[in-house]
This record gives C-alpha cells, sequence and structure tokens, in this order.
C-alpha cells in the first residue's frame, strides 16, 4: 500500500481521456443516426416510421450492459466475427446515444406546429428549406435540455466501458483506490471530476436555450 | 381566360364528402368573397386553389395551370398565389423582418442587399414599418396578422386568398387588418375571401359566393345578394349573421 500521491492524480485525469473519447465517438456516429431516426420517424411513410420506432424500441429495451456485451462477446459467438474492443464500444455507444437522441428530437420535431410547415410550403419553400429553416431551429431548442440531460447520462455511461477493458475515469478510479487503498478519497476525486465535466454542459444548454429564444 | 377557373370540384375526408361539385371562375382583379355556414366547404376549397389539398374529381386551373399537389413546379406556383391563415403562422424563431425576407432570399427572388429593403416596404404596405425589429410575440393578433399579409406579399403575389384571417382577433383589431386588405383591393390585387365580416364582404368585394353542403348555392354582387337571396338558405344565413 502506498499512500495518495501526485501520481494518482495524474492518472485519474488521464483516463478522462477515454470518457471524452468514447462520447465524442458516440456523439459523432451516433448524432447523424439520431437525426435519421428522427425524421424517419415523422415521415409519412408509414413502413419507414413502424422500422424506425421497431428500432429505437429494441435499442431502448436493452441496457447499455448488454449492447456492449453483445457486440463484444456476443459477435465471436453468433456471427464467428472478432470484434475489436473499440469497435465494440463504439457500435454499442453509438446505437445507444442514436436510439435517446433520436426518439428526443423527434418530441421536439413534432411539437412544431404543423401549421409551421404549411406556413413555409405556401411561401414556396422546398421541404428541406422549411425543415432547416423553420422547423429544426424551433425543435432544436425545445429539444435541447433534454439533449443535454441524456448527455449527462451519456458521460456517466462510459463507466460500463471498463468491463470491456477500457481504463476510463470510472476504472481509473477502481485501480487507483486498490493501490493507495484510500476509497473514500479516490472516488470523491472521480465525482468531483465528473461534475465538473457535466456542470458546464447544464450551463452552456441554459445558455443556448436563452440565445435561441432570443424573443424572450 | 379566367385568372382562376375551378371546374366540378369533389373533395371528399373519410366518408365525407366536403365539396360536391364546385364551379368558379375568378377574373384578374376581382375580389371575391365567400360566405356560408361552418362546414360549407369554404376553407376546403380555399386550401384546393391553392393545393394544400388535392382535389378528388373535377379541375382547378390557376393562370391556365392546371393545380395538384403533385403539380411540377408547385414552390413556383406558391409563390404566385399567397395565402394568409386564421392562425397568422409567423415564425416565432425569427424576427419580422426574416420572417418577411425568408422566402424572398430562399427561392431566389432578392439578393441579401435588398431584403432589408423590401421588408421595410412591405411593411410600409401594412402599416407597420416601426416593427421590422420586432419579434412576433411582441406584436398584437392584428399587427400579426398584418405581417403575415406583409409576407405574402414580398413573393409579388397575383392571387391572394385569406382564409378567415380576422376569426382569431378581438373584435377591436379586426378593422385594422380589414383596412390593410380594402387597400390591397384598391391597388388592384385579385383577392379570394373566405369572411365573416359581412360589411367587409358587402363593401369591398365584387362578388359575394354562397357555399351551402358543399356547393356552390348563389352567388352575385354583394348588393343584388344582400338586398334579394333567391334560396331561403341565404336569407337566412343572412338573417343569422345580423
Amino acid at each position: 500500500m502506498r499512500s495518495f500521491s501526485l501520481i494518482d492524480f495524474v492518472s485519474l485525469f488521464a483516463a478522462l481521456r477515454w470518457t471524452v473519447a468514447l462520447v465524442v465517438l458516440a456523439l459523432a456516429f451516433g448524432a447523424p443516426l439520431a437525426l435519421g431516426l428522427a425524421l424517419g420517424r415523422i415521415s409519412r411513410f408509414a413502413g419507414l416510421r413502424w422500422a424506425m420506432a421497431a428500432c429505437i424500441q429494441v435499442i431502448q429495451s436493452v441496457p447499455l450492459l448488454g449492447l456492449l456485451f453483445f457486440f463484444y462477446f456476443g459477435m465471436p459467438v453468433f456471427l464467428g466475427i472478432q470484434v475489436p474492443a473499440l469497435i465494440a464500444v463504439t457500435v454499442a455507444y453509438t446505437l445507444y446515444t442514436a436510439a435517446f437522441l433520436g426518439e428526443i428530437w423527434r418530441g421536439g420535431l413534432e411539437a412544431v406546429k404543423q401549421a409551421q410547415w404549411e406556413a413555409g410550403a405556401c411561401l414556396g419553400l422546398s421541404a428541406w428549406q422549411q425543415f432547416r429553416h423553420i422547423i429544426a431551429p424551433q425543435a432544436l431548442r425545445m429539444s435541447l435540455p433534454p439533449t443535454v440531460g441524456f448527455l449527462v447520462q451519456l458521460i456517466k455511461g462510459t463507466s460500463l466501458a471498463s468491463i470491456l477493458g477500457f481504463v476510463e475515469l470510472a476504472r481509473a478510479g477502481q485501480v487507483v483506490s486498490a493501490a493507495t487503498f484510500q476509497p473514500l478519497l479516490t472516488y470523491a476525486l472521480v465525482a468531483a471530476i465528473y461534475f465538473a465535466l457535466c456542470l458546464p454542459l447544464t450551463l452552456w444548454s441554459r445558455s443556448l436555450e436563452a440565445r435561441l429564444d432570443g424573443s424572450r | 381566360m379566367a385568372l382562376v377557373e375551378i371546374r366540378d370540384v369533389h373533395k371528399t375526408f373519410g366518408k365525407v364528402e366536403v365539396l360536391k361539385g364546385v364551379s368558379l371562375d375568378v377574373e384578374e382583379g376581382e375580389i371575391v368573397t365567400i360566405i356560408g355556414r361552418s362546414g360549407s366547404g369554404k376553407s376546403t376549397l380555399l386550401r384546393c386553389i391553392n393545393a394544400l389539398e388535392s382535389v378528388d374529381s373535377g379541375e382547378i386551373r390557376v393562370e391556365g395551370q392546371t393545380v395538384h399537389a403533385r403539380m411540377p413546379d408547385l414552390k413556383k406556383f406558391r409563390q404566385r398565389v399567397g395565402i394568409v391563415f386564421q392562425a397568422f403562422n409567423l415564425f416565432p424563431h425569427l424576427k419580422v423582418e426574416r420572417n418577411i425576407t425568408l422566402a424572398p432570399l430562399l427561392t431566389g427572388r432578392i439578393d441579401k442587399a435588398k431584403a432589408r429593403a423590401l421588408a421595410a416596404d412591405v411593411l410600409t404596405r401594412v402599416g407597420l414599418a416601426d416593427k421590422i425589429d420586432a419579434w412576433p410575440e411582441q406584436l398584437s393578433g392584428g399587427q400579426q396578422q398584418r405581417v403575415a399579409i406583409a409576407r405574402c406579399l414580398a413573393m409579388a403575389p397575383h392571387l391572394m386568398l385569406f382564409d378567415e384571417v380576422t376569426s382569431a382577433l378581438d373584435p377591436e383589431l379586426v378593422g385594422e387588418v380589414l383596412k390593410v386588405m380594402e387597400a390591397m383591393a384598391k391597388q388592384g390585387m385579385t383577392m379570394i375571401l373566405v369572411t365573416h365580416e359581412m360589411g367587409f364582404a358587402r363593401n369591398v368585394a365584387n362578388r359575394i359566393v354562397f357555399m351551402h353542403q358543399g356547393r356552390v348555392w348563389e352567388q352575385g354582387p354583394p348588393a343584388k345578394l344582400f338586398a334579394n337571396p333567391e334560396t331561403p338558405e341565404l336569407a337566412s344565413f343572412i338573417a343569422s349573421a345580423k
């Protein structure tokens, strides 16, 4: 046993890069997919709406841990494909992000009155122009608080990647705690780092919300 | 050739036949007011003229072009036919100027340098030049409706449709909107209005069309129609509207 030192502190911060990397990967691939799912959910084609709803339902019903296990341990068993850990976690977090954000954004899009689409159409705008300039900005403002709420969930959810061997923040906390035998101090630090990561997001979302809603 | 030609138009929603063979011509520069009880098909007819609803059978032609939801240049067509709604439908996230200039800019009608001047011009025409930098929700209902009219005018339409544009307004705000519409009528704009404002219909319209049970029941110049209704349905409608 040794005492808690600067090295432990640094190793916690070093592990933070995996936490951030996993969040960035999940958003980079998950957000475009989420937009696709959201648009599919409000499509006028019933088949597409149904298919997107089914995808979202399945992914949301499986625990994140289950998704991680499936893509890392399940793929070799079911499909005979050995998936590298990074790919497995990226796919799992991407799907998780897409399903939840997709549903949040669908709610935002549907909260904008149908008459707003109609008003745009009547001025001779294309469907894309209506979406881009009239619907999306209004939906974005309404979706912002739950989107940031999900982002905070995602940041904390990256701790599950430790199961596949990723030494991200939570796993680094475990390691440091075992080495220093100071769990209270170590986990308090880990919690403080998570907090420091999430708080600016919440503050940023509030200011963005105010800015997007310039009329009030 | 009339600007708008409507021939034997039928339209059904579910099991309800809303339009049962409507025929109507509107000449260029004419102001036609459609009156009738709720559910008589007035608003549906107006929405069909702008291809917001497609007709089941019959034909609508505007400037000689057949109108339907899948017409090849629907976007261009809609730039020529403005519609103003009961609920204004301004874009709440955009200031008045941007509400007006969004479509002209995106459709390439004007460039950025001329946008503000265009907004100022159409706002002057509806008496709201000082509101160019306001947010929609800072305006009264009457002002919002005038901005909605200005937004249509910015596209320089050949035909304007008004769908009960004063119905959602407090009584004291109705006058300001009607005044704007009257001024447009004097400038020669072709207008088709669905309205419950009998005074406006009587004083400004060239022709009144009374719709009843999905049909054009009676039509003619306001003076004649209001003084000598030919059908008992119109007589009772006029009596109830007084």
